[in-house]
């Protein structure tokens, strides 16, 4: 069963969480996202769930830690200047390999800039705000309906791989509203749970696939969690070999489920001579302009990153050894245009249509790009 | 009565704490206060942030989250919400608890979330080597402070009161057997508990103020009544003076106890809880 509904980008967030089996909704207020919040208030007191506005947004996600740890699916939501906030207990998370699901609804920045305005500023923080070395997995929507399946797909990362998962969408995408299918039987994971005798339960004793499995506090598995580098108990060492196989793990477990974490959209691509790159909103402006393009005899296509990262560098190659141009276009001054140009590694062309100043980058303005790239050849 | 030798992970010693410092002791009659209570141990969970209070999480044998400097408060209120029927526990220090976290910990005792709060006050930041804290009394030597500090320190009694606290006690960590009775009686209060230990620090605190070591300090803790500040310098700088850093004129024993509403999130009530 499925129902069709007009519904808000953030609201579909919500409405995504609850689907996926989110029952803790820990937050602080903040233009563009606030709706989010204010959706899951409603909502969560009817599936059983709860709900609290804590002090700032280093405590949100610390609640929403301490929730997970108690066995609840976890989520917050902000915008750019929680989101740096957050950054502290994003390493936390990693490190501990609590999973949650944190949603940064884009503004114009830096500092507290432009609260109602579009921006895709954050997609660098998304993949390294925290500090340390650590593995990111950065989910784009680029609408209303992608918001809800994105979600879902989110808090299911999120728990398959004990991990934090980052949902990043601009404020159009926030407050638009689009007709969206809210499916009512999505697909579903959850953690992985120990089933062996509690006393010989190690919380950071991986199996092959580098995923350990986590009780929740109060199951009566009695077990340490903490930030500090530890064994495979959960205890602190400084022992080198130890700190190595740690950081080593938390990397592999993303790495060799790239294939599986990763999703690009491709529009048009197959013949296409020139493509371009764009993602969120900017990839339905840029789906726009190939369409338009294509209607005046150019053979342009369309590749769209839905998961920004781990960045899809295969995919881009391909791209760009088939094109003779790629046209990187996002609402920055430059950021993710570094990874397309390592990715393509002198194989294409890269033209880069950047912009910072709260407007969304429309069809037209990408079709001229197209146009004046070498688009216009006959 | 059992071992309370039995609620330490023992595989986890030796511990990372200075000869003479206290902090042992106030977690011997906390365990002493949970094997009173018959807490259940799987259901007890301790929260903690950074600092040498802080690392006691990792020696017992419950469920224990060691989480980030200050903000063992809000890690608990989460752990608490989602799961009511855990009994949670902080264990955070003056620096951790009333500097970097001190936001957290006034918003969860304005709640009255129905957690407890153990607040390890030795005077001074100790793992990172000795520098002020806001307990730091005026013209107390810490490394950051040399010339003795100038800045007033917080009650942090008073500061819980004033935030909302429903239960708020300080007790000595000279005094264990007073501190199990007050701890006992704290986790057994509704609402959100507040106690502070005076404990102390001979590695930095006793040695910078020529206070002695732990024997010396725990006396001089419990004596109370040294403590007169020194007189301003033409520079703006508290004259140092060794008794000038006790904690004079603070009250101990149990301060404050109210009866109010618990929070428990905004979720659904059920009929029989209205």
């Amino acid at each position: 069963m499925s129902e069709t509904r007009l519904v808000q980008g953030n609201e579909a967030c919500a409405l995504g969480a609850l689907a996926a089996g989110c029952r803790f909704y820990g937050g602080y207020p903040i233009t563009p996202s606030s709706e989010i919040a204010e959706h899951m208030v409603r909502l969560l007191p009817g599936v059983d769930g709860v709900f609290v506005q804590m002090e700032d947004e280093i405590a949100s996600l610390a609640a929403v830690i301490g929730a997970s740890l108690a066995g609840s699916k976890a989520m917050t939501a902000t915008s750019g200047p929680g989101f740096s906030l957050m950054q502290e207990h994003i390493g936390f998370a990693t490190m501990a390999e609590v999973p949650c699901v944190v949603v940064d609804v884009m503004r114009g920045g830096p500092s507290t800039g432009l609260p109602t305005s579009p921006s895709q500023g954050d997609v660098m923080q998304a993949r390294w705000g925290t500090h340390g070395d650590h593995p990111a997995i950065v989910l784009a929507p680029s609408s209303v309906g992608e918001v809800f399946d994105l979600t879902i797909r989110a808090f299911n990362l999120a728990e398959r791989f004990r991990t934090p998962v980052i949902i990043i969408y601009d404020e159009i995408i926030g407050h638009t509203r689009e007709s969206v299918v809210l499916s009512e039987s999505v697909e579903v994971e959850s953690r992985l749970s120990p089933n062996g005798d509690p006393a010989a339960f190690w919380p950071k004793l991986a199996p092959g696939d580098g995923v350990p499995p986590l009780p929740a506090f109060g199951d009566g598995y009695r077990f340490h969690v903490t930030g500090l580098t530890h064994d495979e108990r959960g205890f602190p060492t400084t022992d080198s070999a130890e700190a190595g196989a740690l950081i080593t793990r938390i990397h592999r477990k993303v790495e060799v489920h790239r294939e599986e974490i990763s999703e690009v959209e491709t529009f048009m691509l197959d013949d296409a001579e020139i493509a371009i790159f764009a993602y969120g909103i900017v990839g339905r402006s840029a789906r726009e302009a190939v369409q338009r393009a294509r209607s005046a005899g150019v053979k342009a296509g369309l590749i769209r990153p839905v998961t920004l990262w781990p960045f899809p560098y295969s995919s881009v190659a391909e791209v760009a050894s088939q094109v003779d141009t790629l046209i990187v276009s996002e609402m920055n001054l430059g950021q993710l245009i570094g990874e397309v140009e390592r990715a393509a590694a002198g194989r294409a062309e890269i033209v880069g249509h950047l912009r910072a100043d709260g407007e969304p980058i429309t069809p037209t303005e990408l079709l001229d790009v197209v146009m004046s790239s070498g688009g216009s050849r006959p | 009565m059992t071992d309370v030798k039995s609620y330490l992970r023992d595989w986890t010693m030796p511990h990372v704490l200075c000869p003479g410092c206290a902090h042992g002791i106030v977690l011997r009659a906390f365990l002493e206060a949970v094997d009173q209570l018959q807490l259940d141990r799987d259901k007890l969970a301790m929260v903690a942030g950074i600092g040498c209070s802080s690392r006691l999480v990792g020696y017992v044998d419950f469920c224990t989250l060691h989480g980030t400097h200050g903000r063992a408060p809000a890690f608990a209120t989460g752990l608490k919400l989602a799961r009511p029927e855990l009994n949670v526990v902080v264990v955070t220090g003056d620096g951790d608890g009333l500097a970097i976290g001190g936001n957290h910990l006034i918003h969860a005792a304005r709640r009255n979330i129905d957690i407890t709060v153990l607040l390890l006050n030795n005077a001074i930041y100790g793992m990172t080597g000795g520098q002020a804290a806001p307990t730091t009394p005026e013209g107390a030597v810490a490394s950051t402070t040399p010339a003795g500090n100038t800045e007033p320190s917080f009650d942090a009694c008073k500061l819980l009161i004033g935030a909302g606290a429903s239960y708020v006690a300080r007790v000595l960590a000279a005094t264990p057997i007073e501190m199990t009775k007050v701890m006992a009686d704290g986790m057994s209060h509704r609402g959100f508990s507040f106690i502070e230990v005076l404990s102390d620090c001979p590695e930095y605190y006793g040695r910078y103020n020529n206070v002695g070591g732990g024997a010396e300090m725990l006396t001089w803790l419990a004596r109370r009544d040294a403590g007169v500040a020194g007189p301003l310098s033409s520079k703006g700088f508290v004259k140092h003076v060794p008794s000038s850093a006790t904690p004079a004129g603070m009250m101990t024993g149990v301060l404050k106890r109210e009866a109010r509403p618990v929070f428990a999130g905004v979720r659904r009530i059920e009929p029989d809880e209205s």
